[in-house]
């Protein structure tokens, strides 16, 4: 249950980022040129490698104990954070994200914007634009990955499931030559909000001292929990903004007549 | 120099503590009350996270959905 969990957490949580991140690198190439952003992005790519490979080993060398409760925290707050945007997108009351509508704004802010110099080989607002893209969104799920992974004593398998989330949506981005906006991206981060609250739970009361009933399959029991509590809550918010509208848009026949002698 | 270390404690800020600072204290503090009754009772401490983690979603999503 462990590495399944922790394969479908990862894999989730790094295909969105990476499907965010592609839609700024298309936005990047498009406007600002193509050299510039791939080599953003490959600094981008770079920059996170370093990052893994100076926070593994850190990583590995906390206390079982206290990487728990360090880490189950920050997950459980990293969970709940996620989960919320998604029962607010869920319920009506945030806006969905929209990937189609992210590209246009970002395509629209790097044309605007002043060209290169022609002396200069590089566009320096395209490589930006490219290179934060990538770092800021793959730096939540190089969190993710280590956290998950070295709780569960796997880092390898968490490094395998976010290279292959990663692949899968640049093979995705070559074929498609557009942003990704057939990936049900809404739904993904719901999943990936439950799972990390789920994991967060488990693992920051373990290190916090407590020991679940049925230990590991304690998960089996807390991720469809959390899901199945985190939908009702998006159904009950949706009903209440529903007849909210519905309140608010009913004619307000009987004032005319009021008014009338 | 002061701008940038504003931006960049705000980005972290962001990162790690997000929309709702409530969390994020909720967490923290049931960790803590975990902690001390794990160390210092035979109960069960695991209810204590649950029972936190209903009431601090449905707080935070209420007062969300309320601002609207």
């Amino acid at each position: 249950m462990g590495s399944w969990g922790l394969f479908v957490a990862v894999f989730l949580a790094c295909a969105v980022e990476a499907v965010e991140a592609l839609t700024i690198v298309l936005a990047a190439g498009l406007a600002r040129g193509w050299r510039s952003a791939v080599t953003g992005l490959v600094s981008g790519l770079l920059v996170l490698a370093v990052l893994i490979a100076a926070l593994g080993p850190a990583v590995a060398a906390i206390p079982i104990d206290v990487l728990r409760l360090i880490v189950g925290a920050l997950l459980l707050v990293f969970g709940l954070q996620w989960l919320r945007k998604a029962i607010l997108r869920a319920g009506g009351h945030k806006p969905r994200h929209d990937e189609a509508a992210a590209f246009a704004a970002t395509m629209a802010a790097a044309t605007g914007h002043a060209p290169a110099t022609r002396n200069s080989r590089l566009d320096g607002y395209g490589f930006t634009l490219a290179f934060k893209g990538v770092v800021l969104e793959g730096l939540e799920v190089v969190f993710i990955a280590l956290s998950l992974g070295s709780n569960q004593h796997n880092v390898v398998l968490a490094a395998v499931a976010a290279t292959a989330a990663v692949l899968v949506v640049a093979a995705a981005g070559l074929v498609a030559r557009a942003p990704l906006t057939r990936v049900p991206e809404n739904s993904m981060k719901f999943v990936v909000g439950v799972m990390l609250t789920a994991f967060g739970m488990y693992w920051a009361a373990e290190g916090a001292g407590a020991r679940w009933p049925g230990a590991d399959l304690a998960l089996l029991v807390l991720i469809p929990a959390v899901g199945g509590y985190a939908l009702a809550l998006a159904a009950l918010i949706r009903r209440r903004a529903t007849g909210h509208d519905a309140a608010h848009t009913t004619t307000p026949a009987p004032t005319s007549a009021r008014t009338q002698p | 120099m002061i701008r940038r270390l504003r931006t960049f404690g705000a980005f972290w800020y962001g990162f790690v503590i997000g929309d709702d600072w409530r969390l994020a204290v909720g967490v923290a503090v049931t960790l803590a009350l975990t902690a001390v009754l794990s160390r210092t009772t035979h109960a069960p401490a695991w209810p204590l996270i649950v029972v936190a983690v209903i009431a601090l979603l449905a707080a935070s999503i209420r007062r969300a959905a309320r601002r609207r």
